[in-house]
C-alpha cells in the first residue's frame, strides 16, 4: 500500500525525522491560508498524487507571493499528470502540499528497503540525492552506501553514523542525519513499511538536515495490526477494477490486451498469460481467482474482467486443486448466462472431478470453446478473436 | 527414496480442529500420510479424525514423537506457532497459510537460526502448497491424484503452476519423487537451493523441476547453486513474460522492482548457468522427458 508524500511526512515526523514546516490543501483559498499560516516569503506547492518524477511533469510549483500560490493552486488541482510511474493515463490531483521552501546547499538519497536477499532491511544511501536510485546506480554506483540491519537488535547508532560519515557530511551534519536515518529505520519497523525514501533529503544553507520528498509503501499483509496506517489508503489513486477485485478476495491487475483471463493460482495465471503471448495474443489482465473459486466468485471474476472495454476473447484456465472442476464448470455457465456473454470464451479445466466439470460445460448448450490442454487453450483462444482485432492483440504485445 | 518426507515421517497437525485442517488432514490420511496427531490449544486431551488433539506443540513431541508439521493458522498468528514447532524440535514445518507479514518473517527466520544445524528446523512455505512425495505422504493442499511415483524433483513458487508441470509429466509418463511449493512470499523458509541440495543427495532423484517467477534474486542464487554443485540436469522456467514492473501479481513476492527481477533477465542467467529452459509452460513435461531421455540411465551406465 502507498501512501500520499505529506502523510509519509507526516509518520516520519512522528520518529523525529526533521521535516520543513507545511500543510495539506485541497482549494486554492486554503492553499493561501496554509502559505501564510508557514510564514516566509518562499513557498512550493507539491501535487499530491502517489507517484515520484512530479516535478518533471510540471507537478510541482515554486512561488515567492500569495496570488502565485493562488494561481499554482488553481493549475494542479484537477490536472492530470503523467509520470512515467503513473503510466499514460496519469493520475487526477486532488490534493496539495504547501511547504516553506529551504535553501539547499546538498542534495543526499536515503532508502530502506526490505532486502530480499539478506532477508533483512537494508539501508541505501548515496550523495548524490535528488536523482532516481536506478539513476544513481546507473550514474555514479560508486556513491552508495549499504547498511543491513540486524533485526533483533534493530539500527544501532554506529550503523547510521558509519552511513551518514559515508556520505561526507560534517560533523554536526552527521548527528542530525544519525536522528534521521534513526527516525527511518523505527517508523519501517513500527509500522510495517516495506520501503521508506527521503529524495532528496536535504543540507541547507544553515546547516540544518530536512527530509524534502518522502515515500512510504507498506506490507498489505501487515495492515490488520496497522489501522491508523490503513486508514491512510487514497481509493482515488487506485484503479477502481482492482479495488473492486479486492472486495472480492480476487486479485487483479489491467493490462493493456484484449484477451480477459481468469485463472486459479499466480503462478499459473502468469504462465497462461505468457502462453498467450507465445500464441501471438495479449493478455487484458491478470486475475487469480483463488483457492475456493465458489460459483459466485467467478460470476464476480467474469463481471470484472468483462467491465474492461477492450476485452474481445475470454480464456478461463482451472486447475483444480481444492478446487472442484464440476463447481467451477456451474460457476462459468451461471456467469455466461447472466453477463449474456457475446465475445468468443475459451475454458481448459484439469484436475479434481474433470469429468464432470466437462460434461456440465458441455449439456449447458452454450457456445464454450473448451481445450483440455495450457498450450490448446491458449492457441484456440486467439484463433477465437476477430481477424480485425488479431493485430491489435499483437500491437499489445509491445508494450 | 524422497525428499523431506515419507510414508513413515510422523506428522501433526497445527490448527487441527479447524474447518480448512480437518478437510486436508483427511486427504493427507487417506493419501497414506502418517499423522499423528494434532494441536489447537484449549482442546488438548480431545480426538479429532480419531487422533490425539494437544494443547502445546511440545506436548504433542512427547506423546507422538511427531517430527513434522503442518501449520494451518491465521496468518496473524503464524509466526508464533512455526516457533513453537522449532522449539519443540520439529524438524519440517510446512506453513500454508498465505498473508504473513514479511517482518515476522524476518523474526521467524533469525529464531529458526538460533538452533544448531543438527536440530534446526526446515521450514517450507509460506503461501506455498506443501510437499508431497509420490505415493508416499502428503502434507500440502494439491490433490494428491495427480502425482506418481518417479524420477523427478519438483520445486516450484506457485502451487497449481506446479500442479501442471506435474500433470504434463504424468501425460508423458514420467512420474515424481517428491513435489515441493516454496511458496510465492518475499521471504520464504525455504529457498530453491535449500530444495535443489536435498534433490541432488536424493538418490532416487534424476533431474530436478524448478520454477520460479518474477521478483527477488532466488532464481539466479539457485542458478549459480546449479552451476557449481550439482551434477543433475535441472529444467528451469520462470513465469511472468507479460507481468508490467512495479505491479504486484497476484503473490507478495511477484513484482518487478529491482534489475534481475523479469522473467526473460531470470530465464537467461538460467540458461547461462546450464539450466535447460522451457520455452514454455505449455512444454514443461516435454523439456523434462527430453532431458531424461539424453541423460543417460544409472542402470545403464557402464562402470568406469
Amino acid at each position: 500500500m502507498d501512501i500520499h508524500e505529506y502523510q509519509a511526512k507526516e509518520l516520519l515526523a512522528g520518529f523525529g525525522v526533521a521535516i520543513p514546516r507545511g500543510g495539506v490543501a485541497y482549494s486554492p483559498e486554503q492553499a493561501v491560508y496554509r502559505a501564510s499560516e508557514i510564514g516566509g516569503s518562499r513557498w512550493v506547492v507539491k501535487a499530491q498524487i502517489h507517484s515520484g518524477a512530479r516535478g518533471k511533469a510540471g507537478g510541482i510549483k515554486v512561488c515567492s507571493n500569495e496570488d502565485e500560490v493562488r494561481q499554482a493552486a488553481k493549475m494542479l488541482l484537477g490536472k492530470r499528470l503523467v509520470t512515467h510511474q503513473t503510466g499514460p493515463e496519469g493520475r487526477v490531483v486532488h490534493r496539495l502540499y504547501v511547504e516553506a521552501a529551504v535553501p539547499i546547499e546538498r542534495e543526499i538519497y536515503i532508502g530502506l528497503v526490505l532486502d530480499r536477499k539478506s532477508e533483512r532491511i537494508m539501508v541505501v544511501a548515496s550523495a548524490q540525492g535528488g536523482m532516481e536510485i536506478e539513476e544513481i546506480a546507473r550514474n555514479a554506483p560508486d556513491t552508495i552506501v549499504r547498511e543491513v540491519v540486524e533485526p533483533a537488535v534493530g539500527m544501532t547508532a554506529f550503523q547510521a553514523r558509519e552511513v551518514a560519515f559515508g556520505l561526507g557530511l560534517t560533523p554536526a551534519q552527521v548527528s542530525r542525519a544519525v536522528t534521521t536515518l534513526l527516525g527511518s529505520y523505527r517508523a519501517f519497523r513500527d509500522l510495517d513499511a516495506t520501503m521508506v525514501e527521503i529524495n532528496p533529503l536535504v543540507v541547507t544553507n544553515d546547516g540544518q538536515v530536512l527530509a524534502l520528498d518522502c515515500k512510504m509503501t507498506f506490507d498489505d499483509n501487515a495492515m490488520f495490526r496497522r489501522p491508523n496506517v490503513s486508514e491512510l489508503r487514497d481509493y482515488a489513486e487506485e484503479d477502481p477494477r482492482e479495488a473492486q477485485a479486492a472486495e472480492f478476495g480476487l486479485n487483479y491487475v489491467a493490462l493493456d490486451g484484449n484477451i480477459g483471463c481468469i485463472i486459479n493460482g499466480a503462478g499459473l495465471a502468469m504462465a497462461t498469460m505468457d502462453m498467450i503471448k507465445h500464441a501471438g495474443g495479449a493478455p487484458a489482465n491478470f486475475l487469480d481467482v483463488g483457492g475456493g473459486a465458489s460459483p459466485d466468485r467467478v460470476a464476480a471474476a467474469f463481471r470484472l474482467v468483462l467491465s474492461d472495454p477492450n476485452i474481445d476473447a475470454m480464456l478461463v484456465n482451472i486447475f483444480a486443486g481444492i478446487n472442484r472442476c464440476d463447481w467451477v464448470a456451474q460457476g462459468v455457465v451461471q456467469a455466461t448466462r447472466e453477463t449474456q456473454l457475446k465475445i468468443p470464451l475459451v475454458v481448459r479445466l484439469a484436475g479434481t472431478n474433470v469429468e464432470e466439470g466437462r460434461k456440465i460445460l458441455k449439456e449447458s448448450g452454450l457456445p464454450i470453446i473448451t481445450a483440455d490442454t495450457l498450450a490448446e487453450a491458449a492457441d484456440r483462444v486467439v484463433a477465437s478473436l476477430p481477424a480485425s482485432r488479431k493485430a491489435k492483440a499483437s500491437a499489445g504485445n509491445g508494450q | 527414496m524422497s525428499i523431506l518426507i515419507d510414508e513413515k515421517t510422523p506428522a501433526i497437525f497445527q490448527g487441527f480442529t479447524g474447518d480448512k485442517a480437518t478437510f486436508h488432514a483427511k486427504e493427507s490420511i487417506a493419501y497414506g500420510t502418517n499423522v499423528v496427531g494434532g494441536v489447537t490449544p484449549g482442546k488438548g486431551g480431545t480426538r479429532h479424525l480419531d487422533r490425539p488433539v494437544f494443547n502445546t506443540v511440545k506436548e504433542a513431541v512427547r506423546a507422538t514423537g511427531a517430527t513434522a508439521s503442518i501449520i494451518f493458522v491465521p496468518a496473524a498468528f503464524c509466526a508464533d506457532s512455526v516457533m513453537e514447532a522449532a522449539n519443540a524440535g520439529i524438524r519440517l514445518v510446512v506453513t500454508i497459510t498465505d498473508g504473513i507479514p514479511a517482518q515476522d518473517m524476518m523474526m521467524v527466520k533469525r529464531y529458526l537460526y538460533r538452533f544448531p544445524k543438527e536440530r534446526r528446523t526446515t521450514m517450507v512455505g509460506p503461501n506455498c502448497a506443501g510437499v508431497i512425495s509420490a505415493g508416499k505422504a502428503m502434507l500440502g493442499i494439491m490433490p494428491g491424484h495427480i502425482y506418481s511415483r518417479g524420477p523427478v524433483g519438483l520445486v516450484t513458487r506457485s502451487g497449481t503452476l506446479g500442479y501442471e508441470a506435474a500433470s504434463q509429466m504424468n501425460a508423458l509418463g514420467i512420474g515424481q519423487t517428491t513435489s515441493v511449493g516454496i511458496g510465492g512470499d518475499p521471504i520464504n523458509g525455504s529457498s530453491f537451493v535449500d530444495m535443489l541440495k536435498l534433490f541432488e543427495e536424493d538418490p532416487e532423484t534424476e533431474a530436478v523441476v524448478m520454477i520460479g517467477e518474477i521478483g527477488g534474486p532466488q532464481e539466479a542464487e539457485a542458478s549459480l547453486f546449479v552451476k557449481e554443485n550439482m551434477t543433475k540436469p535441472v529444467i528451469g522456467y520462470v513465469a511472468g513474460l507479460t507481468a508490467p514492473k512495479g505491479r504486484r501479481m497476484g503473490h507478495a513476492g511477484a513484482i518487478i522492482s529491482a534489475f534481475g527481477d523479469t522473467a526473460a533477465e531470470k530465464a537467461e542467467i538460467m540458461r547461462s548457468a546450464g539450466l535447460i529452459v522451457a520455452p514454455s509452460p505449455a512444454e514443461l513435461g516435454s523439456t523434462v522427458a527430453e532431458a531424461l531421455a539424453k541423460k543417460p540411465s544409472k542402470r545403464k551406465m557402464v562402470p568406469q
